[in-house]
């Protein structure tokens, strides 16, 4: 008998990060995006920090983006992440908003700032589709 | 500015041992309020003079110091939420307390059982427990196994790596200057275990850029320090004057998201040092001594850029030929840090300031230093800074 691995950490299912991971599972990066000034933004905030404005509405990211910067986990220290590394990248969209992700073809190794990637989901963990980047064959 | 420039003063420290040893099941409460305790003594007061409280940010509430310490009337008390770099922003809340008159001596007491019980790293199994970053670490961070301080802080150490080219020899400097002073301090854990530039780049990768040299001691210990009235004549009487000349504190923006942030290497202290300065009518150049909150190697070096001690980018060099080393330009961490004295979330840092300014620092005194700046950091980059200056200088 196997036994399963240890759950990752889960991200919030309800309100506006729910709403998130729901575009996420369904295959789309949605950022919000003010409906007066225009401006992107992400984490999900009630508030367009640039106008103040309440309006907003969910936009369909272009899903590509640019490596930023990044960790090489080469020790764990999460039951969940035992195997390393992994790395933990920051990619800034076009849209100019950031996350953290995985790049999933690409070795720690072969990480540069600025390496260009595009959006795709990883469904490898249980009922938890999280964003992830793939930087496809290189040119 | 900082109205209360020289109004208040630290009138008592007090700590526990640091240790890495199991600590018999002793909590957080038990620690501070033994250093408490030792800091009273050493002001000079009684438990009861005790009327206001800066609550630590994690172990106990108000309330249990108050009930546990007997104090029937307690005037003031506040808590702040800025992580690591509470305990020197609670300096300031406290200095504004005394000079105002809303009341006499303030305790700030601070402890940790991170090596025993309550493992930094483990943050991902309670992110609520931080409460200030809680929320966007376990929706946007965690489930990337970015799961402890040292992952997120890693992200700003690679990012000053792409933009300047940062050697691992700038960040080993520090872990080395720590160690060397940590040689010198009875209350370190790492003393008697000296490091050398080789053991630095030696040891493990933990998550790079940072390897395990690079990472602060989780530790068990507590400290506390009293604030009171600088023309209090009772309280701090039998040492010299350790006068709270600025502080500033400060938060990077967006303050609950490292990542979203125009520029990654703003932080809290950016913000917080030039008011800090500006208030004390002093500059980096006047500082005989820092003590700069060093939970990984990095971040003290980007602390000592962002503070104005040198340019952004120019911290390698700043670091370099034993600059930061007692003796050198700018004698940094001089009881050895949390990187090798102890992280007790760095209020060590406040007492081994209050101890150098006092003169009492024993074999690792700075030569008469008479002014010295301390800096805390937290959460997602928070920042503070006190400016503390020798009393009659």
């Amino acid at each position: 008998m196997t036994v399963a691995p240890p759950a990752p950490p889960y991200p919030a299912t309800d309100g506006l990060t729910g709403e998130y991971y729901r575009f996420v599972a369904a295959g789309h990066l949605h950022f919000q995006r003010c409906s007066d000034c225009r401006a992107w933004r992400h984490l999900p905030r009630l508030l367009c920090p640039e106008c103040r404005s309440f309006r907003w509405a969910w936009e369909r990211s272009s899903g590509r983006g640019r490596v930023y910067t990044w960790t090489v986990l080469e020790r764990s220290l999460h039951e969940a992440f035992t195997e390393l590394p992994i790395a933990p990248v920051v990619v800034t969209m076009f849209e100019g908003v950031r996350l953290v992700s995985w790049v999933v073809d690409r070795t720690p190794a072969e990480l540069h700032a600025g390496l260009e990637v595009g959006f795709d989901v990883d469904r490898s963990i249980r009922d938890r589709p999280l964003p992830v980047f793939r930087a496809g064959d290189p040119t | 500015m900082f109205a209360v420039k020289d109004q208040g003063k630290i009138s008592g420290v007090g700590h526990t041992a640091f240790g890495r040893t199991p600590s018999d099941g002793r909590t957080e409460l038990s620690l501070m309020l033994e250093a408490t305790l030792a800091a009273v003594a050493d002001a000079g007061l009684t438990p009861d003079a005790i009327d206001g409280i800066v609550a630590p940010i994690v172990g106990a509430t108000v309330e249990q110091f108050a009930t546990n310490l007997g104090l029937g009337d307690l005037a003031f008390s506040a808590s702040l939420d800025l992580g690591g770099a509470t305990p020197v922003a609670s300096l300031g809340l406290a200095a504004l307390a005394v000079a105002s008159g809303r009341a006499h001596h303030v305790l700030i007491p601070t402890g940790t059982v991170a090596f025993s019980a309550n493992r930094m790293r483990d943050c991902a199994k309670d992110p609520a427990a931080l409460t200030a970053i809680g929320k966007p670490l376990r929706d946007h961070y965690l489930p990337f196994g970015a799961t402890a301080p040292g992952h997120w802080y890693a992200l700003m150490a690679q990012r000053h790596l792409i933009e300047y080219g940062t050697p691992p020899e700038a960040f080993g400097a520090i872990a080395v200057a720590c160690r060397k002073h940590a040689q010198l301090n009875d209350n370190a854990v790492m003393q008697g275990r000296p490091l050398t530039m080789d053991d630095y780049l030696a040891s493990p990768w933990v998550n790079r850029p940072y390897r395990l040299h690079d990472c602060s001691l989780e530790a068990d210990g507590a400290g506390a320090v009293i604030v009171s009235a600088a023309d209090d004549r009772t309280a701090g009487s039998s040492h010299d004057s350790v006068l709270i000349t600025a502080v500033a504190e400060g938060r990077a923006y967006p303050a609950d998201d490292l990542i979203n942030r125009p520029d990654m290497l703003t932080i809290g202290l950016t913000h917080a040092a030039p008011r800090a300065w500006n208030s004390a009518g002093l500059g980096p150049e006047d500082m005989d001594f820092a003590q700069i909150y060093d939970c990984f190697t990095f971040e003290a070096l980007q602390q000592l850029e962002e503070a104005g001690f040198c340019p952004r980018g120019k911290g390698e060099r700043f670091v370099a030929d034993g600059n930061i080393e007692l003796g050198g330009r700018l004698p940094m961490n001089t009881a050895g840090g949390l990187l090798s004295e102890a992280h007790i979330i760095g209020i060590n840092h406040v007492i081994e300031a209050v101890r150098q300014l006092r003169h009492e620092a024993g074999a690792r005194q700075v030569a008469d230093a008479r002014a010295g700046a301390v800096t805390g950091f937290g959460d997602f980059a928070d920042g503070s800074i006190a400016i503390l200056t020798r009393g009659g200088s």
